[in-house]
């Protein structure tokens, strides 16, 4: 089953490499892993979307909460939570396919943020579920790129995670 | 005042107050050296090789309740040490490593000798770190030797770039340390204790089974009496033994792999089985499947709550400090009024001596020809079974733990997670410095023994009088036995050709050798062998080399689908 887990840990040198270590040292599987400061400089915030067997993932938390770099972690599956991810995709934006394009991109609530003759760039935030079905509702042969920053999480109201 | 990076890093193995340092020097540890040479308090011993200074500092670490420490220097240091430093991860063996590296300006240029000490051992370590200033130096080391003991302990690696070294700050060592990612659980949840308790006072077939947490939390005397309490067979494992005295009524042997008959029988019979700081491996109890195939409730008791529920599911987890938690549940037995189901037991420990009376150690022996277990059995009697036994990897370990009865905890020193050929010799070295005076011997295989016969040299160096017992039979023995079951007689690269002449390599190197050929000189080399009080000595027993370590539950098997001596 797919787990989205959060985690804080000591804003360190190498601590994203203990977590990535752990999970391929162990054989765990990553969807996707993002990583970045909080509002404490001194703490990072990460979410990593993995999955596995009820017993996988809670040895994952059990591993995870080891590495001594690790401050707090929560399986945010485990209750109500928000997830989103940021993606943004480049297309071939000509002729009709202009307008088109641009029609697709208001209906999924997406910004156009970058505009050439030939090209859109359009931003688009949401869960992994709807970045992915944006990109089957648009002409395949038109995406030019895409990148996506895969899941960040938070638990709803009173869920929080802190140290 | 200020100090030198060299001079805290030695201040502050004087305030841990380490006697020894188990090192090789090198160019990015210089300063370090040199100031070791400034100074007494903490002395430092020269190996040949730097595996073999982690394994001393291992043994050192194993055979009292202290850190060992380890100092090497960068590139070819690091990696030399990890082997030492992976076999300390695996058995949670309390240490420090120091490192040097490439001075900072240098770290990522490839410089000379530079390797990325921190990546390299970051999967084999408890934690690490790479100090890059430094007023951070005296906390880390601080941090590292709390991290290194307390909780389920490990190695901690300390990487010191070669300018830190040589930079100066204003000295303190930190008297606390506050890790605020970093608090291991040391007392067993109290509702929890309540719960195991009444179920090991219900239980008609208790089974006590206890690893090396109860050795590394010094928890022998606990451990026994709750055996007593519960009135329960007792077994360890290959990490275990000592843990509870072998000659006790209530001990049924080492269990697992090359376990007694009883012991793994009585493993996969109970119906409530308390595991005690061991962590249920694939060498202990076999095939998970068939394991959990039987119903029985399982309380486990573990300080790394990642050990419990790894493997095989348990019904009761306690986690804590194995001390700790034992002494809260002796407390809440004792004041129970319900006591053992007395009738149960009598049945219960009639079936186990009836498993006993397979007597599944028994061997032929012989007058023809050395059988290793003989020598085994001799040593412990010659010894009175009171000697500091480290030993290597392979079919002499089994036998040694098998045949030496261990009744202390901290005599039996093994590489038993990651079966380190390579480490008895060094590790002998590391107890003999924490006990001088008491007998230290190492069975070993003439395989193993060449992985680190360098420390010969480091063992006349500093008058370590190591027995040395090389059970030589020509073969890589385990391999052997394996590719005889299972690989259909085809020794592929496990026969020993060229040997050396063990005797005249003891001497080479300063030592007394001898050669034993045959069983009835056995006991007269050992006792000569132990009256040499201040001599290293060889013993090269030329042993059967057919011989086999039974019982045996095949990998993959079933703990119940053993492989007796007499079924062959």
């Amino acid at each position: 089953m797919r787990h989205i887990i959060s985690l804080l840990m000591a804003n360190e040198a190498g601590a994203l490499s203990r977590v990535s270590g752990l999970f391929s040292a162990r054989g765990y599987n990553i969807e996707s892993l993002t990583v970045a400061p909080t509002e404490d400089a001194t703490l990072s915030r990460m979410t990593i979307v993995t999955s596995g067997s009820d017993e996988v993932i809670e040895q994952i938390n059990k591993q995870l909460n080891k590495l001594v770099d690790v401050v707090s972690v929560m399986d945010l599956s485990d209750g109500d939570h928000i997830e989103r991810e940021l993606m943004l995709v480049k297309v071939r934006a000509e002729g009709a396919d202009r307008e088109e394009l641009k029609r697709m991109s208001d209906i999924f609530r997406g910004n156009v943020i970058d505009v050439s003759d030939k090209t859109y760039t359009i931003e688009l935030t949401g869960a992994g579920s709807k970045l992915d079905s944006f990109l089957q509702a648009i002409d395949r042969r038109l995406i030019l790129e895409t990148v996506r920053t895969g899941a960040s999480g938070i638990g709803r109201g009173e869920r929080i995670l802190k140290i | 005042m200020e100090l030198t990076g060299a001079e805290i890093t030695i201040r502050c193995l004087q305030e841990e107050g380490v006697e020894y340092v188990f090192g090789y020097p090198g160019g990015a540890v210089l300063f370090i050296y040199d100031e070791l040479f400034k100074q007494e308090a903490v002395k430092h011993v020269l190996v040949r090789h730097e595996q073999a200074a982690v394994h001393a500092a291992d043994g050192y670490a194993r055979s009292t309740e202290k850190v060992g420490v380890a100092l090497v220097t960068s590139g070819p240091g690091v990696t030399n040490a990890v082997t030492g430093i992976a076999t300390a991860y695996m058995d949670s063996i309390p240490m420090v490593v120091i490192s040097g590296q490439v001075s900072t300006s240098f770290i990522g240029e490839d410089a000379f000798q530079e390797v990325d000490a921190v990546g390299i051992t970051r999967p084999c370590v408890k934690h690490n770190f790479l100090v890059k200033d430094i007023k951070d130096l005296a906390a880390t080391l601080k941090k590292a030797f709390y991290l290194a003991k307390s909780g389920r302990p490990g190695p901690v690696l300390v990487d010191i770039p070669k300018d830190i070294s040589s930079m100066k700050t204003a000295f303190e060592y930190p008297s606390t340390v506050n890790i605020r990612s970093y608090h291991p659980q040391v007392a067993g949840d109290a509702n929890l204790v309540k719960q195991a308790a009444q179920m090991l006072l219900e239980a008609k077939r208790p089974m006590v089974y206890a690893g090396g947490g109860v050795i590394l939390s010094d928890a022998a005397k606990q451990l026994a009496e709750l055996v007593r309490l519960v009135d329960a067979p007792c077994t360890n494992t290959l990490m275990g033994l000592g843990g509870y005295p072998a000659s006790d009524k209530q001990f049924v042997g080492m269990l697992g792999m090359h376990g007694t008959y009883e012991a793994n029988m009585g493993m996969q019979n109970c119906d409530v089985l308390l595991a005690v700081g061991a962590r249920f491996d694939d060498r202990v109890i076999g095939n998970v499947a068939h394991f959990n195939s039987v119903p029985r409730r399982i309380v486990h008791i573990d300080i790394d709550p990642a050990s419990i529920s790894k493997r095989v599911k348990v019904d009761v987890p306690l986690v804590g400090d194995v001390g700790n938690v034992l002494t809260d549940l002796i407390k809440v037995l004792k004041s129970s009024k319900q006591k053992p189901d007395a009738a149960a037991h009598k049945d219960w420990w009639k079936q186990i001596d009836e498993w006993r009376g397979a007597n599944s150690l028994s061997y032929k022996n012989s007058s023809e020809i050395i059988k290793p277990q003989f020598v085994i059995e001799t040593l412990h009697k010659i010894t009175r079974g009171d000697a500091y036994i480290t030993s290597d990897v392979g079919q002499h370990q089994m036998w040694a733990a098998q045949y030496y009865k261990f009744d202390k905890p901290r005599r039996w020193i093994n590489s038993g997670g990651l079966g380190t050929m390579g480490f008895g010799l060094p590790a002998a070295m590391g107890v003999q410095l924490a006990h001088p005076g008491e007998t230290v011997a190492c069975v070993t295989g003439e395989g193993s023994i060449q992985m680190n016969i360098q420390e010969l040299s480091t063992c006349k160096q500093f008058n370590l009088p190591i027995k040395v017992i090389a059970l030589n039979n020509r073969y890589l023995g385990m391999v052997r036995q394996w590719q005889e079951f299972f690989h259909g007689n085809r020794y592929s690269q496990s026969y020993m050709d060229a040997l050396p002449d063990f005797v005249k390599l003891a001497e080479a190197y300063g030592h007394v050798g001898i050669l034993v050929e045959k069983p009835s000189d056995v006991e007269g080399a050992l006792q000569e062998a132990f009256a040499r009080k201040d001599e290293l000595v060889f013993l090269d027993f030329r042993t059967d080399s057919t011989e086999n370590v039974y019982p045996m539950v095949p990998g993959g098997k079933g703990l119940s689908e053993v492989i007796l001596a007499e079924d062959l």
